[in-house]
């Protein structure tokens, strides 16, 4: 039961985007499309996932006047392991995320998750949390994502819902992806009152 | 000219917050005064200069010739970290006053992707040192100008009638969006 609360927290109570703030500048960069958004946001969940588990592994370990640092050789060494598959496996999607891939270090929820969490828990509940808030993470950007796409072209992961002339461009756009997402948190503060 | 290119290219049509979206989290959370805003803005462009230099020389002279490219995002940060640390010990002692005003923000600064992003970008784009450091410069003032605009709307939001569902983030946020949409009547200036 309390695992599975520390599961579900990430999707809208403790949401990294939507309620914590965390990570703005890839949610704002990479959400032109559901599927960037979706990309993006599993390619974090991934380092999450795993910097969790090996930060709450070695947390013993080490010394707390080097504890950040530590940790953030442990991200930067994730996130070249995630720049490098992508570049392998994905090429196309590791060119439309460009550098916000090698970025993913400098995700505050990263950081944020492995000193408020996987260095005061153990290694399960920190991987369950790891992967909770990830999840939570992929979600927001590819509803945030989704979103800009129907605004400004008419489709959903390149599906088509309505003809693309009627879209406004400028959803797909900069200014557009700060607005949608003043809107969704307004949505999401509202469904988290009630 | 080239230079000049790159500096209203940096500032105005490809704003570092407003168009690439680096950044953001200083840009949002320090955002609510003009003089934190300016702040901060001091520390960044101090800290993103020093940092572009750093990491070029290291990439230029030590990962490039070594084959070890790949360990670039390893190497960026921890050089950015330890410059972090580095500069709030040498201003501790040379100059407190100036220590004192930027204080709070200088640690903040190691996650602000922005300036890793320019590290990085600079690399990218082919520039030599001195096209990396007008750069890094003119992104500092870019930061700055988006930042020091921003604080100024949101401290005129403070005295606006918001309606309720709106107030705090998601009003900043949208305003952001305007402010955006405004800088991009600077784009095709290059």
């Amino acid at each position: 039961m309390n695992q599975m609360k520390n599961f579900t927290k990430g999707f809208i109570k403790e949401n990294p985007v939507f309620v914590l703030l965390l990570g703005m500048c890839p949610t704002l960069g990479v959400t032109s499309s559901a599927i960037n958004g979706l990309g993006m946001g599993l390619a974090t969940t991934f380092v999450l996932l795993m910097s969790n588990i090996v930060i709450s592994a070695i947390k013993n370990v080490i010394p707390s006047k080097v504890k950040i640092p530590s940790f953030i050789v442990v991200i930067a060494s994730l996130v070249t392991v995630v720049e490098l598959v992508m570049q392998a496996y994905l090429p196309a999607l590791y060119k439309s995320l460009g550098l916000f891939i090698p970025l993913i270090v400098v995700n505050c929820i990263v950081l944020g998750r492995a000193e408020a969490f996987a260095s005061k828990n153990t290694l399960v509940s920190s991987a369950i949390d790891g992967l909770g808030m990830g999840l939570g993470f992929a979600f927001a950007l590819t509803l945030l994502g989704a979103a800009r796409e129907f605004l400004g072209s008419g489709k959903i992961f390149d599906i088509a819902i309505f003809p693309e002339d009627y879209g406004m461009l400028l959803f797909v756009l900069a200014p557009g992806a700060f607005i949608v997402l003043g809107y969704l948190i307004a949505l999401i503060n509202r469904m988290n009152k009630a | 000219m080239e230079y000049i290119i790159i500096i209203i290219s940096a500032i105005f049509v490809n704003n570092i917050v407003l168009n690439q979206f680096l950044g953001i989290c200083p840009f949002l959370g320090v955002s609510k005064k003009i003089s934190t805003a300016v702040g901060m803005t001091g520390a960044v462009t101090f800290v993103m200069v020093i940092a572009t230099i750093v990491t070029y020389l290291i990439q230029v002279s030590i990962l490039n010739p070594l084959g070890l490219q790949f360990l670039q995002t390893i190497f960026f940060i921890l050089v950015i970290a330890s410059l972090v640390q580095l500069v709030e010990i040498i201003l501790k002692k040379v100059s407190p006053s100036l220590y004192q005003a930027l204080g709070v923000f200088l640690p903040l600064i190691t996650t602000n992707c922005a300036i890793l992003g320019v590290a990085i970008l600079t690399y990218q784009k082919e520039f030599n040192l001195m096209e990396g450091v007008v750069f890094a410069i003119a992104n500092a003032i870019g930061f700055g100008l988006a930042l020091v605009l921003f604080a100024g709307l949101r401290e005129h939001l403070d005295l606006m009638n918001i309606p309720k569902g709106l107030k705090g983030t998601p009003i900043a946020l949208i305003v952001a969006g305007i402010l955006a949409m405004a800088f991009m009547g600077f784009s095709g200036l290059v």
